[in-house]
């Protein structure tokens, strides 16, 4: 059984941040996935679908779902981040004024990522893009 | 409890999603930030924000939440309805302020976590 989705996000465009997140939750369920599982999932994709939507101009989400694990692969293009672990800090933002007026850029996504994945890996090349790798085992 | 019990007790102002009115309600959560209600909320509680627009309802239906109550007269940005609507997810509305609203939530939700007034 591996179950693969793919998902087109568009930088900027804020009214469908979460829709993948919402499918890939349905998927989980139809699979039968401990909710506790898919509670954790769903926290670390939304962030990082809300980052590529906040901070990209477009991005991919490709996920894989096998037997014992789900994997998250996010490739954006876009500004990349120049210090990983700068970003990584609780409470650190380069968003901007209008996406915190909204509520989101206080710091906290990244590390509620880390918090909800069992692997997480960001690689990221300034101005070009980055790649965020999230896997979760059931 | 259910949500349309809170509007009951309240005289909440039912914006959308009155569908959901009937979700069973196990707390509250109060936050205007979004990843703290992403990473911190919990399944059946309530949200108080005075955030009006739709990423509110892809959060609350993303964490399973009762319902969402926007404070001190907020009204909901139209996406936001559509989007209540369409998930059912309840919006509600409240003249009080957070801290007031909270404060009643609180106090019908956990009456035993509160003293009783000194005599």
């Amino acid at each position: 059984m591996a179950v693969e989705l793919t998902y087109q996000v568009k930088g900027g465009d804020f009214s469908h941040a979460g829709d993948a997140s919402s499918q890939v939750k349905k998927v989980l369920k139809q699979l039968d996935i401990d909710p506790k599982k898919i509670k954790s999932i769903v926290i670390a994709l939304y962030e990082a679908e809300v980052n590529v939507v906040a901070h990209a101009l477009e991005g991919v989400i490709r996920v894989t779902v096998d037997e014992e694990k789900i994997t998250m692969l996010l490739t954006d293009r876009g500004a990349g981040i120049p210090d990983i672990e700068l970003a990584m800090r609780e409470g650190y933002s380069t968003a901007s004024k209008e996406v915190r007026e909204m509520g989101f850029g206080a710091g906290m996504g990244l590390p509620n990522i880390k918090r909800n994945t069992d692997l997480l890996e960001i690689t990221s090349e300034p101005g070009q893009g980055t790649t965020v790798k999230m896997v979760n085992f059931f | 409890m259910k949500v349309s019990d809170l509007v009951k007790e309240f005289q909440l102002t039912v914006f959308s999603g009155e569908s959901g009115l009937d979700r069973e309600v196990e707390g509250g959560y109060v936050s205007d930030l979004l990843s703290d209600v992403m990473g911190f909320s919990r399944e059946n509680q309530v949200w108080i924000t005075l955030q009006t627009h739709q990423n509110v309802v892809a959060i609350a239906s993303l964490k399973d939440l009762a319902a969402v109550i926007l404070v001190k007269g907020f009204r909901p940005e139209e996406r936001m309805l559509e989007h209540s609507n369409n998930e059912g997810i309840p919006v509600l509305g409240t003249s009080l302020s957070t801290f007031e609203i909270a404060g009643k939530l609180y106090r019908l939700l956990c009456p035993e976590e509160i003293l009783p007034p000194a005599v």
